[in-house]
């Protein structure tokens, strides 16, 4: 009896094993799918499997997992708030059309100056397309998903607008930007490629999104300015008695969210497309970072992590094509895990269930819940 | 003159299209949100019932079942979305999250194994959704013509707008109504009074989860006339989005994308005739939401229990 408690206690509090065992079950979910479908499940996952353990396989995913890390902590950052950032698909489009504009119209300047240049750019534009919500909300009272929602494709309208203009449009045929000076570009010289083995779009952007997660939890965890926002996040009011200024609060959060979302745009450009197409639909790299930011439980390291798994299920999901299988049973697996992510509060009330049989030893187990957190 | 009305004409028919499809799935949110569940989720949904609708109408050549059929694919995955946020009391914005992703993926699977593609094969027009009144205006005269261009639209945009009145109808009218409205306020009181606030939140979010695929349906069966993975992209926000623009209340929802809707018509007329850079023109229904929301709507007033689990005391 003592010994079954304890595992449902383990189990019941250790989010990481909620999401290992949520991935677990997404595998299955998926594996279901595939045989219904009467495709080889072994094939399918050893595809993926070895499509991502290669050294040029993990140099791939490394590199599709920077944006996926980046709108995932601009995510991560927002809810840890108490905003829901379900704009930063409009700041990661905007972020990176601003990082091309300086990199296209300024690109005779050495990559020291150019490239700093170009991420600030691009924060600068992310910050300032988040808290554009921000004033909305503040002074007109406009909720923020609903303004988010319509600035999406304002973003996105606007990219396309942009990409349109002379100076900036490719002077061939394409339906895109001109590309980005080579000096913006974040890339790794080829001889290094080609000596370790790596992609051609291998690049040093996700050094920038590590340090970009430290700051993120140096901001939430280390500073006065992040204790203000969680503040404000978990309770206006109390925030407001408390003396903070909520308002500017909000303004805040959503412009550094926004910053964050918007370098990812710029790390994406400068890493792997260095010129940005006509969009016709939407990309999708903000509501990724909804579900990674919830894969990572909006803890900035788990973030990084839940980006680089997210990263490699989209490398290793285009690959399965070649087995015969969709790519779209990424999308079902990860679904599946977030869907029982979500779930796994159930976990929390088997505990009290299981519990409450027992009233002195849950006293005991409460205090001690208490202590830890 | 003549060229006004037919442009007009034009903008009315645009907007009778564009609308639908926004509205039905406003409506579903309307019942989510005001019960009291945050149901993000009504993009997969939407998904769901735009894929299922084609398929069925092209397999059976019946487009009232396969419309049917499309509400009730939107259901299915209502009804797990109220089951985990509902039953379990799981977050609603991850559960959302996971229907989002989870909806489009699995069609699309299914798809690739019924079609060797991502897209449905197209309807013939006898498997659409049929329009009602197209062809009975005399056409010769200036007015004729412009209301053959205003009717000329399907029979799913007179029935959401029936759908308005009736939603309108159980929410303020009936019992359930009322209970269902007292659920996103105060479920606590409702139990004390013995409402059975589980059930009635998930009947909620199943009919939002039937409009949503009804609207998703509406998309493929009569806008267009196949289903691609790109067909609803983005339709399921907007609706969040008009429900948010009209308080919560169904009444507001249908102005919301009826304003939406006439941007849209609007867009489609200017795109064709002015100089103006055509995706300048994209963004006028975003642009005027926003500016009509500044102007006239300003903040909105969420129901005080939307989005926390209820979880039944012993």
């Amino acid at each position: 009896m003592e010994n079954k408690k304890n595992i449902l206690t383990i189990i019941s509090e250790t989010r990481i094993i909620h999401i290992l065992l949520s991935i677990i079950l997404g595998f299955v979910v998926g594996a279901f799918f595939l045989l219904i479908m009467g495709l080889d499940v072994g094939a399918a996952y050893g595809r993926l499997i070895t499509s991502v353990t290669s050294v040029k396989g993990i140099s791939y995913v490394i590199v599709y997992s920077i944006p996926y890390i980046m709108t995932g902590l601009s995510v991560a950052f927002s809810f840890r708030t108490g905003i829901f950032n379900i704009g930063a698909e409009g700041q990661f489009v905007l972020g990176s059309m601003a990082a091309a504009c300086v990199g296209i119209l300024l690109g005779g300047l050495p990559s020291v100056i150019l490239i700093p240049l170009c991420f600030i750019a691009a924060m600068l534009a992310g910050a300032l397309w988040g808290a554009l919500v921000g004033v909305l909300k503040n002074k007109w009272g406009i909720n923020e998903v609903l303004s988010m929602i319509m600035f999406n494709w304002i973003a996105f309208y606007l990219s396309n607008f942009i990409a349109g203009i002379p100076a900036i449009h490719s002077d061939g045929t394409a339906e895109a930007t001109k590309n980005i000076s080579d000096n913006a570009s974040t890339l790794l010289s080829k001889e290094l490629i080609a000596d370790l083995g790596l992609c051609p779009t291998a690049n040093w952007g996700i050094l920038v999104s590590l340090l970009m997660m430290l700051v993120v939890w140096l901001i939430i965890d280390k500073t006065t300015l992040g204790y203000r926002l969680k503040a404000v996040g978990a309770n206006k009011s109390a925030a407001e008695y408390g003396g903070i200024n909520v308002s500017r609060s909000i303004l805040t959060a959503l412009a550094i969210s926004g910053a964050l979302a918007g370098l990812g745009g710029a790390l994406q450009l400068m890493g792997m497309g260095s010129r940005i197409s006509v969009f016709s639909s939407q990309e999708g790299f903000g509501f990724a970072g909804i579900v990674v930011a919830l894969m990572g439980c909006s803890n900035p390291f788990g973030v990084f992590f839940a980006g680089v798994f997210y990263g490699a299920l989209i490398y290793g999901g285009s690959k399965l094509n070649l087995v015969g299988a969709p790519t779209q049973l990424i999308n079902v697996i990860v679904g599946t895990v977030v869907l029982f992510i979500a779930i796994s509060v159930i976990f929390e009330r088997l505990k009290y269930v299981h519990i409450g049989k027992k009233p002195k030893a849950a006293a005991a187990e409460s205090g001690k819940e208490g202590a830890g957190k | 003159m003549t060229e006004f009305m037919n442009e007009f004409g034009i903008i009315l028919y645009a907007t009778l299209i564009y609308t639908p499809p926004l509205l039905y799935a406003a409506l579903g949110s309307c019942f989510s949100e005001v019960s009291g569940v945050v149901n993000i989720g009504i993009e997969g949904m939407m998904t769901a019932g735009a894929f299922t609708g084609t398929v069925v109408a092209y397999f059976t050549g019946n487009p009232y079942l396969g419309f049917i059929c499309g509400g009730l694919a939107g259901m299915l995955f209502g009804a797990i979305h109220a089951f985990a946020t509902v039953n379990l009391g799981a977050d609603q914005t991850i559960a959302g999250t996971a229907i989002n992703m989870l909806g489009p993926g699995i069609v699309i699977m299914i798809a690739r194994v019924l079609f060797n593609s991502t897209d449905t094969i197209p309807l013939t027009p006898d498997q659409k959704i049929p329009t009602l009144f197209k062809g009975i205006f005399d056409t010769s005269t200036v007015f004729g013509r412009f209301m053959d261009n205003v009717f000329a639209t399907y029979a799913s945009t007179y029935l959401v707008f029936i759908m308005v009145i009736v939603v309108w109808f159980v929410f303020y009218k009936t019992r359930f109504g009322l209970r269902l409205r007292a659920c996103g306020e105060h479920p606590q009181a409702c139990e004390s009074l013995g409402i059975n606030v589980i059930a009635t939140r998930f009947i909620c979010v199943c009919l939002s989860g039937f409009l949503s695929g009804l609207g998703g349906a509406c998309v493929t069966m009569a806008t267009s006339n196949q289903f691609r993975p790109i067909s609803i992209v983005g339709q399921g926000f907007i609706a969040i989005a008009a429900v948010l623009f009209g308080k919560f209340r169904p009444q507001g929802a249908l102005l919301g994308c009826l304003l939406f809707g006439f941007c849209s018509g609007l867009k489609v007329v200017l795109g064709g005739s002015s100089g103006v850079n055509v995706h300048l023109i994209s963004m006028i229904p975003y642009v005027v939401t926003v500016i009509v929301l500044i102007l006239f709507v300003g903040k909105s007033r969420v129901p005080a229990a939307n989005g926390k689990p209820y979880i039944k005391s012993k």
